[in-house]
């Protein structure tokens, strides 16, 4: 057979050849390619997430509005389940067979490695049970998180709501994982960074069971849980709960403030909605309702709605008038019913004449506060009355006007005020003068400015000439102080002096006696100081609409409301207004029988109703 | 004791040594593999390890009675041997115990004892006796098929039970039929087969059979130095094709693409055999018949993939071959033993400190997937070293095959390293992901007694009989 002796050379070439195809194959898993070190790590390593609870949230008094309630998640880890008794988990968590085989599918597909919830929030009762017998579910565990919870069903606009993370958010910040909560709009999106805390990390090294093995690197790598940071809010629960009930009748926004401050005391968008219906599992259903509904309660009016200031406006007039020297407190001018110049007219009511500035803020003359528009745009100072208009948007600017004010919520719209450039595309270049935009002299035309806008100018003119951002928190645990940008005082163009004569005209507004427009603001004791208005709409009745602050010397509140639908201003406006000034300076209040009408208990005496307008100006702004 | 010295002093202290250093490196890695501190030490028998400790001793036991046999005793005893094997075989069939959905194991004392473990040298000694009897020759038909019979009846009845392991083991034997003057042609044209049977599976029926015509035809057109003839025959088959694919599509009926090109090729092939006759055209028939036998080859693999195997079987294939992906069943085992042995970088995590092995992502990480532990915590320098280790043990038997003047000690010798080759190639191949996952063990290495006593018995009966080289045994 030693014919075929060379053949040994065939089997030594052979092995030589596997030993050195081996050798090849191993230098590149382990020494070229360095990812299998990675993946061996993240085989390895468990992280066990800790979630905090959600910082707390208080009202400015110090009342808890918002805490939590504990919630347990079933998580699962698909690629550690092995087959169990499906019947009995089923049983355990009241689902169908069908629904757990879709749960698990849903798990698988977005990833083995990576839990997901199986099943959201299950019953105290149930993850105990399910707890119990984990052992006989590999793959499965009881997460514990926490859901928010609300000592009252207010202010759901200005808190906001805590949902499940998206995508979006995701993809952004490595902080979140898949199913974990974030607050999604309102005070808990503005400060999640410091309500949700720090997540918890406990590394593990685990076995293939998911055994925890022991602690990696000796936990130099966990992550201690931190507790969200509580906040104290600027609101009064009892003025935001008063609010709110007053206007559940109607559709539109309160808005009040502290003037020194900034500090919002109340932010009512009505119709609001119970902030118990969005959290966990509701949530995605109670939305969708809310969302269909047509009087859109999810919209928030005090910051999305953008209405004209309607005779509100005229204080503002008065200022700019006052500050750019083209009147003075003295300035009278005549009225009989309205203002004619040819064959252009607005409409005026009865009232005594000639009025100065105060007594036609008092009286809300039309035709007085026009001839200031247009003695503000004939202002020889200027080359043209662009160039005067745009002098006197700037100080409107400079009062927070058409631009959002940067309060905390992220939704806030910015109102509008035209630019002289609006104005030469629409009628040509020096074509247009105050006659042609004397709407805008009482609030109406194209102006426009949200709830939040209105009572910061409220503020302002309280302040006498500045304001300060609104904002609703007030304390942040653990931090020295809130953003500097709501410390800041804005002072308006406007000079201090100015604002004297537009205050005493506001406080003849309801304690001026005959001639005053809203007496019905009027309280015992109290000089409130205010400004009734109508803003025209279009689509239906006019809204209603006050401004106000009190008292008069060194105010406590600034407030803005609009009621819409509800004709003029002293209707509903007015009254609301004054009951929460007198509930947030005397802590309650006295006058019940009001209280009732305004909540439509008692039949209003004047119903409102749609005015006829001439040459599409207000007939009457009381 | 003459001659007991004198065996001690022919033995190969060389190999010993070697056999030596692998299974002491085994036991370190199955220690490795197994060590939770919560275990007593090494002598704890309740662990692996400890077991491996009381197989190793037997072992020594086993080794020293393969020695202390005469020689001639192996060639003597080789049929009988045989034949009780197959009996044990049958009975382990009817009386034997399932573990892991094989029936092959027996128990004995508590001890699992694997019989077709020890069937791999047995058989080696009745090939050895076969292909050394009188007037034997491998050149004649009758004479190879009886030594198919042999290689071929243990694994028969193994495969009754199913594992494919042990099968595809006793195929290594073939090499030992080779070393003795098996015909080179037959074994290439086996090796051209295996090729086809993967090539079927990697590839579209179709795109094969397109890649099978165009060789045949630059073959024919080689050795019948025209390109006229085989041009024509491609025009002619490509215009059959053509038409044949047009009016499939037409009538929307639902022949693969395979079937058409079988039905173009088929009117060629007739008239080539016909003029193969006429002509006396030997040559080129020799070639048509080529393609025909892989054809059929094709059909067959194919056939037997959709409806031999069972679909886990096909599913475990297909994984290996990268054609279907699935990193949590069957592709998890290769996925968790690349990652254990890729994390261990050039030297290792050390000694002990393995976590993928430890904390059991390997799965079997003691038996079929030690070669992991060696990798994750000792590195390539661990890896290499193993190679390197059975490279050099393998060249060392091939040296003390062939200074053996019995053939038959020779001829054992070869199933030796046939059998240590295919297991090392195959266990090496399957945890660094280079061939399907096959459970079979690395000789010297893995835990378990069945092995690693079979492997012992089989190197100290062949260094036995090297001991006893300078007699002409047989
Ligand atoms: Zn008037």
């Amino acid at each position: 057979m030693n014919q075929y002796r060379d053949r040994r050379y065939v089997f030594a070439a052979a092995i030589i050849l596997v030993g050195l195809l081996f050798m090849i194959r191993l230098f590149h898993i382990q020494v070229m390619d360095n990812s299998y070190e990675q993946y061996a790590l993240s085989n390895a390593q468990s992280v066990r997430t800790i979630y905090p609870a959600r910082g707390l949230i208080y009202d400015r008094t110090g009342k808890i509005m918002v805490y939590n309630k504990a919630a347990y998640d079933i998580m699962v880890i698909p690629r550690q389940l092995e087959t169990f008794d499906t019947t009995e988990l089923c049983a355990i968590l009241k689902i169908t067979r069908e629904s757990a085989r879709e749960r698990l599918s849903s798990a698988k597909s977005y990833s083995y490695r990576v839990p997901s919830v199986f099943m959201k929030q299950v019953s105290y009762e149930n993850a105990a049970l399910l707890q119990e017998k984990m052992f006989q579910f590999p793959g499965l565990y009881v997460q514990t998180r926490t859901l928010r919870e609300y000592t009252s069903p207010i202010a759901s606009h200005a808190l906001g709501y805590v949902g499940e993370v998206d995508q979006d958010h995701l993809d952004k910040d490595p902080y979140y994982q898949m199913g974990d909560y974030i607050g999604v709009s309102g005070v808990e999106k503005a400060y999640e960074e410091y309500l949700r805390g720090q997540k918890g990390k406990d590394i593990f090294l685990k076995d293939v069971h998911n055994q925890a093995i022991e602690s990696y690197e000796e936990g130099k790598l966990d992550v201690s849980v931190e507790v969200g940071k509580n906040l104290t809010t600027t609101l009064d629960m009892e003025l935001q709960a008063y609010g709110e009930e007053l206007m559940s009748h109607y559709v539109g926004s309160v808005v009040a403030l502290e003037p020194k401050s900034g500090e919002v005391l109340a932010l009512v968008s009505a119709p609001s909605y119970s902030p118990d219906l969005l959290v966990g599992r509701s949530l995605g259903v109670e939305f969708g309702k809310l969302a269909t509904d047509t009087l859109n309660p999810l919209f928030n009016r005090a910051l999305m709605a953008q209405y004209p200031p309607g005779s509100t406006f005229k204080t503002i007039m008065g200022l700019i008038g006052l500050q750019e020297k083209v009147i003075t407190k003295k300035t009278e001018h005549h009225c009989y019913y309205g203002f004619y110049v040819g064959n252009i007219h607005t409409a005026c009511h009865l009232h005594e004449t000639p009025l100065n500035l105060i007594e036609a803020i008092q009286n809300s003359c039309n035709t007085y506060f026009i001839n200031v528009l247009k003695s503000i745009l004939q202002d020889v100072k200027f080359a043209s009355a662009a160039e005067a208009y745009d002098n006197w948007r700037q100080h409107l600017l400079s009062m927070g006007f058409a631009q959002s004010l940067g309060i905390e919520l992220t939704n806030e719209l910015n109102g509008n005020i035209p630019t002289s450039d609006y104005f030469n595309r629409i009628y040509g270049e020096n074509h247009w003068n105050y006659l042609t935009i004397r709407s805008l002299a009482i609030g109406q035309g194209e102006l426009l400015a949200t709830p939040l806008q209105m009572a910061n100018m409220a503020a302002t003119i309280a302040n006498r000439g500045y304001y300060i951002t609104p904002h609703l928190i007030s304390e942040i645990e653990g931090e020295e102080s809130i953003d500097e940008a709501y410390a800041k005082k804005h002072y308006t163009s406007i000079d201090t002096s100015c604002y004297g004569p537009i205050v005493d005209g506001m406080d003849l507004v309801i304690n001026g006696g005959a001639g005053s427009t809203a007496r019905n603001a009027k309280i015992e004791g109290i000089t409130v100081c205010g400004k009734t208005g109508t803003a025209e709409n279009p689509h239906g009745n006019d809204h209603s609409i006050f401004i106000a602050f009190a008292p008069k010397i060194n105010p406590k509140i600034a407030i803005a409301v609009y009621v819409e639908n509800q004709g003029f201003g002293t209707t509903y406006a007015a009254p609301i207004a004054s009951l929460m000034i007198e509930k947030y300076l005397t802590g309650e209040v006295k006058r019940t029988w009001y209280e009732n009408w305004v909540k439509q208990l008692i039949q209003p005496v004047a119903p409102a109703r749609k005015k006829d307008s001439i040459v599409n100006d207000t007939l009457q702004n009381n | 004791m003459v001659q007991r010295n004198r065996i001690v002093a022919n033995l190969d202290w060389v190999t010993i040594l070697l056999w030596l250093l692998m299974i002491s490196f085994g036991w370190m890695n199955i220690y490795s593999a197994n060590i939770m501190e919560a275990h007593g030490g090494i002598f704890d028998f309740s662990q692996r390890f400890g077991k491996q400790l009381i197989w190793i001793g037997a072992s020594l036991l086993l080794a020293m009675l393969m020695l202390v046999l005469d020689a001639k005793f192996y060639i003597y005893f080789s049929y009988l041997l045989y034949i009780v094997l197959l009996g044990v075989l049958l009975g382990v069939l009817v009386f034997g115990k399932e573990i892991n959905g094989a029936r092959s194991w027996f128990i004995i004392g508590g001890f699992q004892l694997q019989p077709s473990e020890f069937a791999k040298p047995i058989t080696a000694l009745a090939l050895a006796n076969l292909l050394t009897s009188h007037n034997y020759n491998i050149r004649r038909f009758w004479h190879l098929i009886k030594a198919f019979a042999i290689i071929a009846a243990p694994p028969m009845l193994i495969l009754l039970q199913p594992d494919l392991g042990s099968v595809l083991v006793y195929s290594a034997f073939l090499l030992v039929l080779f070393r003795e003057g098996f015909s080179s042609n037959i074994m290439m044209m086996l090796a051209a087969l295996g090729l086809l049977f993967f090539t079927t599976l990697l590839l579209e029926k179709a795109l094969l059979l397109l890649i099978l015509f165009s060789i045949t035809l630059i073959l024919s057109m080689i050795i019948a130095r025209s390109f006229k003839k085989g041009a024509v025959n491609a025009a002619i088959v490509a215009a059959l094709f053509g038409i044949l694919f047009g009016v499939n599509y037409l009538l929307q009926t639902e022949f693969s693409l395979f079937v058409l090109g079988l039905a173009a090729l088929t009117p060629v092939a007739v008239i080539i055999t016909i003029n193969g006759f006429r002509l006396r055209e030997y040559v080129q028939m020799k070639i048509l018949a080529g393609l025909l036998i892989s054809i059929l080859f094709i059909i067959s693999v194919d056939f037997a993939m959709n409806n031999v195997l069972k679909p886990h079987q096909q599913h475990r294939i297909y994984v290996t071959l990268g054609i279907e992906d699935d990193p949590q069943g069957v592709g998890y085992n290769v996925n968790q033993s690349k990652i254990a042995i890729g994390s261990g970088g050039f030297s290792g995590k050390g000694y002990l400190n393995g976590t993928q092995t430890k904390l059991h992502f390997v799965p079997e990480q003691s038996t079929d997937f030690i070669f992991c532990t060696v990798g994750e915590e000792w590195g390539f320098l661990g890896t290499s070293f193993v190679i390197l280790l059975y490279v050099g043990f393998l060249l060392r038997i091939i040296v003390l095959a062939e200074r053996q003047r019995s053939s038959f000690s020779r001829i054992f010798g070869y199933g030796f390293i046939s059998i240590i080759l295919i297991h090392f190639i195959v266990n090496v191949g399957m945890t660094i992901g280079l061939l399907p996952v096959i459970g079979i063990p690395l000789p010297f290495f893995s835990y378990g007694g069945s092995s690693l006593w079979t492997f012992t018995m089989f190197l100290f009966i062949f260094l036995r009989l090297d001991a006893s080289r300078l007699e002409l045994l047989r």
